[in-house]
């Protein structure tokens, strides 16, 4: 069985959520005999490399040259690089993205005045782009060549941006598509979704042989906001990859009170005002604690000039975005993990902090909550009630060891291999004559 | 006779290391950038100290003592001339020895001490003292000028309890109404302190607009410039030129040809029969003051608004000094002199300066001496060396509240 997949991040590069999961459940399907072919707009750095395995990745070759490459027909064993230019980045703001198009802009002039006199240009090389879903349509395009050019059975895309290049190649090939559901624009946007990725989305649902949903949540959203058939939506919870380096104590802290961790964008959609609400009210009762909130986004800085306007400089921190190694530091540092999201179809991170030994909160409006059954859970709006949770937490050593020891538990029923078993049962079923 | 006034500021603040973080509190206590504090003292000191200074040097002997300026020198840019750069110091201590310089006091950190706590104030300027009578053997006891001419009432009558003759300010519009600047003025609380106000105008079209080629008056040269100074005779008695020292060379690039202007400027001026080049301790000698002026709200020399808004006033500004001076108490407690020096150190008004978040008159000055990327970014940076500071006085059991 072979699957064609469409993502948009894979780690080590975009290692954001949707890159570690893409990671798991490929690692996990291929373990399980299925051949996978996973296409991304862009691969810079190391690909991983395994038998059942491929990733392909559209950005320093000119697609003239990749498509030259195609004919070439190489060993199945040897990596084929296709490059597509592409704008394609999760989580752009308007202004960010303005910026990569003005470098894109650059690099197209540059690149036109090389191409001259070449006379290899392919239509698709007439431009670039202007806005992102211009991008998500040329993506689309390479959906089409790939869905000609090779072999498999399924083709599997996860969130809308891959989409319309999943339709594409199911429409040349004929195989059945499965959209894979990450977020939904309703999350991301917090009910005000951009009308055309909506569009986007909801066609590409449509066109879905069967959809996968990361939670129930995220399933009823669908049903909900898209009009989706309920019975073409199956539910696969993620899981977590347990692979650490760190333990609690190899770590050195350089202060004595405990640490209260945030970990994620800051973004309207992960909550982080809530927490610095909460950790204003939790301040004014426990003195000795530290807050730290890990990660960057666009709200960064309101919350910082927040966090000075409270005066709670010297209890609340910031530490950007953190990666690898700091993670697991910034884990095992801390004696509370809290996940506040607004929104959050799934989210992994509490099973991360549990990983750690870390007890959790995370909101009501989580699909985690779901299947978590040793996280405190609180409505993220619920400012107060986050708070006494926090103080109950960090006063109460029993209770806090109690959630760590039900934690470790759950955390042995969870496991990427069920989640990928799951996922291949599906597979079968939609290629079953 | 009307005096010429000429002071120029030389300060250099130890910038932080932006790779400070989190982590490090409680474990790691080197803030400073060394790599980028000697790289930039050293760069500074080829385009602007000593070229500069050279040209001081043959102007004051050019002029067989007709030519005559002050300087005042923050501590921790003396401190770092030092370190980094010794032949800028060495440079200094001739151009002092002449006897044509005089040299101002001021805070040791180049702080905004004076707004938050008067003991600390007044031992900084009594440090500043220390290292100027130890690095050039005279004592900068005559003239005051408090950082970035920040200034009240109150400043001058505690300036005057400790025996100074004379303080600078900003000339600025709002303090002076119908009055001009060319005059020597008295603080309205002081019977003895002199009050010299910068002409910001003609202190200005040298400092910021000399190479700005949408001015009018672009390009300006020394015959020009002596001709608007002394244009003023009749009208004044006191022209108070104050600027940055690194107007010269740095702010104003070699190849804009300030150096030629400086080289050429006082002798156009000396060949106005009725001009002088006086120091600020040499005004406040044969000026009286015309008047008393009243200034109870603070302000600067810095920005349109002329106030403290360049350093204090957003969130983050003021958390971060109510938080540092809020250690003081402890700080002195250690009774550690390189913890009380790391912690004076963040008081110097650089810092507050990257943190401000008022981008528009002045936004593109403030982007210009700003490390860091971001106002929030020297923020959190600066608070995480404040926590630091605070875990050390925990480690030696010393209350910090």
């Amino acid at each position: 069985m072979r699957a064609l997949m469409f993502g948009w991040e894979f780690p080590p590069q975009m290692s954001g959520g949707l890159g570690t999961v893409c990671k798991a459940l490929t690692s996990h399907l291929s373990g399980q005999g299925i051949d996978i072919l996973f296409v991304m707009p862009c691969v810079n750095g190391n690909r991983p490399v395994s038998p059942h395995f491929r990733l392909i990745g559209a950005n320093e070759i000119a697609l003239s040259n990749s498509v030259v490459h195609l004919y070439e027909r190489l060993s199945p064993e040897t990596l084929k690089l296709l490059r597509i230019d592409s704008l394609l980045q999760p989580y752009d703001t308007l202004e960010s993205y303005s910026l990569h198009v003005r470098t894109l802009a650059r690099r197209i002039q540059e690149y036109q005045a090389a191409q001259q006199g070449r006379g290899e240009r392919l239509a698709l090389h007439g431009g670039y782009g202007r806005d992102l879903l211009e991008e998500v349509r040329r993506y689309a395009i390479i959906g089409s060549v790939l869905g000609l050019q090779e072999t498999f059975d399924i083709i599997h895309a996860h969130d809308w941006i891959t989409f319309p290049a999943a339709i594409e190649a199911k429409r040349v090939s004929g195989r059945p598509m499965i959209c894979h559901v990450h977020a939904t624009e309703f999350d991301r946007t917090g009910e005000h979704p951009n009308q055309e990725i909506y569009d986007i989305e909801r066609y590409g649902l449509e066109q879905a042989d069967r959809i996968i949903a990361v939670s129930h949540r995220t399933r009823e959203m669908l049903i909900a906001r898209y009009g989706l058939p309920p019975d073409k939506i199956a539910v696969i919870h993620n899981a977590v990859s347990k692979e650490k380096q760190l333990e609690r104590d190899q770590i050195k802290k350089g202060f004595s009170e405990q640490l209260v961790l945030f970990l994620g964008r800051v973004t309207l959609q992960k909550g982080p005002d809530y927490f610095v609400e909460a950790a204003r009210l939790v301040l004014q009762a426990l003195p000795h604690v530290r807050f730290v909130m890990a990660g960057t986004g666009d709200m960064l800085p309101r919350l910082i000039e927040r966090v000075a306007a409270y005066r709670l400089q010297k209890a609340f921190h910031f530490t950007g975005f953190l990666q690898g190694r700091e993670v697991e530091q910034i884990y095992a540092m801390s004696d509370l993990y809290v996940m506040p999201s607004v929104s959050e179809p799934f989210g992994v991170t509490p099973f991360e902090a549990m990983l750690y030994h870390v007890p959790t909160i995370v909101s009501k409006q989580s699909g985690i909550a779901e299947v978590l059954q040793s996280a405190i859970k609180v409505d993220f709006w619920d400012i107060q009630m986050l708070a006494a949770k926090i103080i109950q937490v960090l006063s109460d050593s029993t209770f806090s060891r109690e959630l760590v020891r039900r934690g470790a538990a759950e955390l042995e029923q969870v496991s990427w291999d069920s989640a990928a078993g799951h996922c291949r049962r599906l597979y079968e079923e939609l290629c079953r004559p | 006779m009307i005096a010429v006034c000429c002071y120029f500021q030389v300060h250099q603040p130890f910038r932080l290391r932006k790779d400070y973080r989190f982590f490090d509190i409680g474990l790691h206590h080197q803030y400073d950038d060394d790599a980028t504090n000697r790289a930039i003292i050293q760069k500074v000191a080829a385009k602007c100290y000593l070229p500069a200074n050279a040209i001081m040097r043959e102007l004051i002997d050019r002029h067989e003592g007709a030519f005559r300026i002050s300087y005042s020198l923050s501590g921790v840019a003396l401190e770092q001339f030092a370190r980094y750069a010794p032949e800028v110091l060495e440079s200094f201590q001739a151009l002092v020895a002449t006897g044509c310089v005089e040299l101002l006091g001021e805070t040791y950190y180049h702080s905004l001490a004076f707004l938050f706590s008067p003991q600390e104030f007044r031992a900084q300027v009594a440090a500043h003292r220390e290292k100027v009578r130890e690095c050039f053997s005279v004592d900068p006891c005559d003239t005051f000028r408090n950082t970035e001419l920040i200034y009240n009432n109150a400043l001058a009558a505690a300036i005057e309890q400790l025996g100074y003759r004379v303080i600078l300010t900003e000339g600025a519009d709002h303090i002076l109404g119908w009055r001009n600047p060319n005059f020597v003025y008295q603080p309205a609380p002081s019977y003895r302190l002199r009050l010299l106000l910068k002409n910001y105008k003609l202190s200005d079209d040298v400092a910021f607009r000399f190479s700005n080629r949408d001015w009018d008056e672009f390009p300006l040269n020394a015959e020009k410039y002596a001709r608007w100074i002394t244009a003023t005779a009749g009208n004044g008695e006191v022209i108070n030129l104050f600027m940055d020292y690194e107007t010269f060379g740095e702010h104003q690039w070699a190849d804009t040809g300030i150096f030629e202007f400086l080289r050429h400027m006082p002798g156009e001026i000396l060949k106005h029969p009725d001009f002088v080049f006086r120091t600020p301790r040499e005004v406040a000698m044969y000026y009286p003051p015309v008047a008393k002026i009243d200034i109870p709200y603070t302000i600067s020399w810095a920005d349109i608004e002329r106030d403290t808004t360049a350093w204090l006033g957003n969130p983050m500004q003021d958390s971060a000094a109510e938080y540092l001076y809020s250690l003081e108490r402890a700080v002195h407690d250690s009774h550690d002199v390189a913890l009380i020096h790391d912690w004076r150190k963040l008081q110097t008004s650089d810092h507050y300066y990257y943190m401000c978040t008022k981008w528009f008159s002045d936004g593109d000055v403030h982007k210009y001496f700003n490390p860091y990327d971001t106002p929030h970014q020297a923020y959190v940076t600066y608070t995480n060396v404040l926590n630091d500071i605070r875990e050390r006085l925990r480690q030696r059991h010393i209350a910090c509240g």
